[in-house]
């Protein structure tokens, strides 16, 4: 990150899980030209002030997750309370 | 751009890269900050990507320029091919003149 000594580059491929195709989309969906409710530059930084940490423990569209979270709390699309409810009511579902 | 901060380097400059260490989303690697490179071209200019990551306007924009650095300059000890070199894009607002 940021030019910091890192280990080896791990070149392989994967499959993409649907929720990974999601939050890809969900990131294109809010930075076009219609909505502007996000920009690249929020998105890196939200994911650059994770810390060292949980950017390496979270992966890739983990962190992706993370970012458009935080941007959308700060723009104050989301409120903080409003994700707490939905995320409460999804593990219920789960239950 | 309309909004743009006028160029202060041509090519063959040489420019040295602050040596700050500022909070928040910042384009320009740690490996390069306080060294000295030689600027390869003009890119244009861009809004301000520190200002764009907090939602702001970032202009006036900053011109942006490819930097060469030899690579045994940013890394100690690389030895092996000491004509290779490393391009970096930087703005301006972190390029001061290195004399």
């Amino acid at each position: 990150m940021g030019g910091l000594p890192a280990g080896r580059v791990e070149r392989d491929e994967h499959e993409y899980a649907q929720w990974e195709k999601r939050v890809d989309a969900l990131m294109m969906l809010l930075s076009d030209e219609d909505r502007q409710l996000l920009k690249v530059d929020e998105l890196r930084r939200n994911i650059e002030s994770l810390g060292a940490d949980a950017y390496d423990r979270m992966g890739y569209y983990e962190r992706w997750m993370h970012a458009i979270v935080q941007t959308l709390i700060q723009r104050g699309v989301l409120s903080i309370d409003e994700l707490g409810r939905k995320l409460e009511e999804l593990e219920g579902r789960g239950g | 751009m309309a909004d743009a901060a006028p160029p202060r380097f041509g090519v063959g400059d040489r420019v040295r890269v602050r040596a700050a260490t500022p909070p928040g989303h910042v384009r320009t690697p740690y490996y390069c900050r306080g060294l000295v490179g030689v600027v390869e071209r003009l890119c244009g200019a861009f809004a301000n990507p520190e200002e764009l990551a907090y939602n702001r306007p970032g202009l006036p924009a900053q011109p942006l320029y490819r930097v060469r650095f030899k690579a045994s300059d940013l890394w100690p000890g690389y030895a092996e091919y000491p004509e290779d070199v490393v391009e970096i894009e930087l703005y301006q607002h972190w390029l001061e003149e290195a004399g």
